[in-house]
């Protein structure tokens, strides 16, 4: 097995989802299933290869090479942006200019 | 007149002679689509206010006799990840149940610049994940070829509704064959262009180094014409290339002898199903016929490609979705007592079961000990799927393969089993890893009248090569195939 119960936990953690003890369940056996299945990638020598994290980068195309340029490093000036109020308009909580969360420092 | 075979052509001829006016034709497919749809499940959101206006512009246009523009008056559908502004957007979640949208998306924003009519928002799998559209938070799509079937996924809604007459074209987003495939499963055509292609403004994110928007059409020259609209540098798409965007139309009947397809082993091996591969193999005689030259390669590297993707996609998804947090929009759980109690809560009981799935499986691979492991490992095998297609480049001009495995399978076939859902992909997700466009048309049915599809890959920013040999494929397959 690859992952344990407390794995699981730990990602979910991470991930700030709580799952409940039936969905924790379902996710160490298909974490497992999956994490057994992409062991394939194991049989590649990878040495020395370079990631590709973007394919937007030149990746060996003479015309892939001038595809994304970066723009000027210059101010455009104040470009238009949303209103307060349509920023807040989605809000599920706001208050006056703010979003509205719970309380987050814990008193003792 | 006849909406399941309307084309963008057809839509402005009529116009212009006055047979209908865009207004009868938007009310003629809502007609439709209330006829219709209760058993399909295309649409979440129907935006006919917003319709209505666009379609009295367009016959204003008509009545004062002025040119129109290229896609005045075609209503279509746009997959529920692109934002319309002022028209909900749910990305076929829960957490974003009530979103509305305050911007348009650049693709959605050029299509109704072109004059076109947005009727609404299409039905897809939870955040474009899936292969069936199963894992929609709202309803499940049916095929319209047959209703015991699925669509195929992520935009299964898209290709029901041109399937079925409820839209003309729309458009769809690919990640791991989500145009494609349920392009192939519907008997419609599928383009996803090259990475960088087309603006993603306003794409609800899924997987950044993967997710591309294409068009879902029922002929290759309306594919072409919707590509064209939409494509080209969006200073608000930093991914999105600065290349100039030739005229795809005028090139689609170019002839095609000469041109080199590459027939990759690798598609065609265990797994294949009979049919499909009769179907597959039979267009390919096709095209020789008309002169193309058919050479057998390898892509060595295609049964590592569905590993790679699930880890890529999914790290990149951990990390896109963290963004749903109950604090700016969308759902957020009630009676909490904490700021971290509320993020759990509120993505436990907004997300569904697959995107849960992902986020554990992304996050995981992220996560510190495993990175290395797991995520950097499938972005160097991923390299090494890029130099497969660059050396098979060298020696062909397209790639042709099957779109799917399979045809269209029976709604809940594959879904207690995640690893057989998402093998589906086999065939798509490669272009996707690599950057490269990718095209899938009709060619032919199984004996059950369910659609095969036809895929042709071929090197970035060539869309216009594999659209040409498609509609010359289209083209001749009409005449006595």
């Amino acid at each position: 097995m690859k992952v344990a119960e407390k794995d699981v936990l730990y990602v979910a953690a991470l991930a700030n989802l709580e799952l409940s003890q039936d969905e924790r369940q379902s996710m160490l056996r298909d974490l497992n299933a999956i994490l057994n299945y992409v062991d394939l990638l194991n049989q590649l020598d990878t040495a020395g290869v370079t990631p590709t994290l973007q394919v937007a980068e030149p990746i060996g195309t003479e015309q892939n090479h001038q595809a994304v340029q970066m723009r000027e490093d210059e101010l455009y000036g104040l470009r238009p942006s949303l209103s307060q109020d349509t920023a807040l308009a989605n809000a599920p909580a706001s208050h006056r200019s703010f979003f509205l969360v719970p309380q987050v420092i814990e008193r003792s | 007149m006849h909406l399941n075979s309307l084309t963008i052509d057809q839509v402005r001829e009529a116009l212009q002679q006055g047979h209908t006016t865009a207004i009868r034709l938007t009310e003629s497919f809502y007609a439709r689509i209330e006829v219709e749809d209760a058993a399909i499940g295309a649409y979440l959101t129907l935006s006919k206010e917003r319709a209505l206006q666009k379609a009295a512009r367009i016959d204003a246009l008509v009545s004062r006799g002025e040119q129109l523009p290229c896609l005045a008056g075609v209503p279509v559908g746009i997959k529920d990840v692109m934002a319309t502004r002022d028209v909900r957007t749910t990305a076929g979640s829960k957490i974003l149940a009530n979103y509305i949208p305050p911007y348009d998306s650049t693709a959605v924003a050029r299509l109704e610049h072109a004059g076109a009519i947005v009727l609404g928002k299409m039905n897809c799998d939870e955040f474009a994940m899936g292969s069936s559209n199963e894992n929609s938070a709202y309803r499940p799509v049916h095929n319209p070829r047959d209703l015991s079937r699925v669509p195929g996924g992520s935009s299964g809604g898209s290709a029901a509704a041109v399937a079925a007459g409820m839209a003309v074209a729309a458009l769809g987003s690919d990640t791991g064959g989500s145009i494609r495939q349920p392009a192939a499963f519907c008997g419609v055509v599928g383009l996803m262009p090259t990475y960088g292609r087309v603006s993603r403004y306003g794409l609800i994110a899924f997987a950044s180094s993967l997710d591309r928007i294409g068009p879902l059409a029922k002929t290759v020259k309306d594919a072409a014409i919707l590509l064209h609209t939409i494509a080209g540098r969006d200073a608000m798409d930093a991914t999105s290339a600065d290349l100039p965007v030739p005229d795809y139309v005028a090139e689609l009947d170019k002839p095609v002898a000469g041109l080199r397809l590459g027939i990759p082993r690798e598609y065609f091996a265990d797994g294949l199903d009979g049919e499909v591969r009769v179907a597959v193999e039979a267009a390919i005689e096709k095209l020789g016929s008309l002169g193309c030259e058919i050479v057998p390669i390898s892509l060595p590297h295609t049964e590592y490609a569905i590993p790679t993707y699930y880890l890529v996609a999914t790290a990149e998804a951990s990390s896109n979705l963290a963004r749903y947090d109950g604090v700016r929009y969308g759902y957020r759980a009630s009676g909490v007592q904490s700021l971290s109690e509320m993020y759990e809560r509120t993505r436990d009981a907004g997300f569904g079961p697959e995107v849960k799935r992902r986020i554990m499986l992304g996050t995981y691979a992220l996560s510190a000990g495993y990175y290395q492991a797991y995520y950097l490992k499938a972005q160097r095998v991923r390299t090494l799927l890029a130099r497969d297609f660059d050396q098979a480049f060298q020696k062909v001009d397209v790639i042709v393969t099957p779109t799917s495995p399979t045809p269209a399978f029976k709604l809940s076939e594959k879904t207690t089993d995640p690893l057989a859902m998402y093998l589906a992909d086999v065939y798509t997700v490669t272009a996707d890893l690599v950057g490269i466009p990718g095209i899938s048309v009709p060619c032919g049915e199984t004996t059950q009248g369910l659609p095969v599809g036809l895929q042709i890959l071929g090197r970035h920013f060539d869309e216009g090569t594999i659209l040409h040999l498609a509609h010359q494929y289209e083209k001749n397959r009409a005449h006595g195939a």
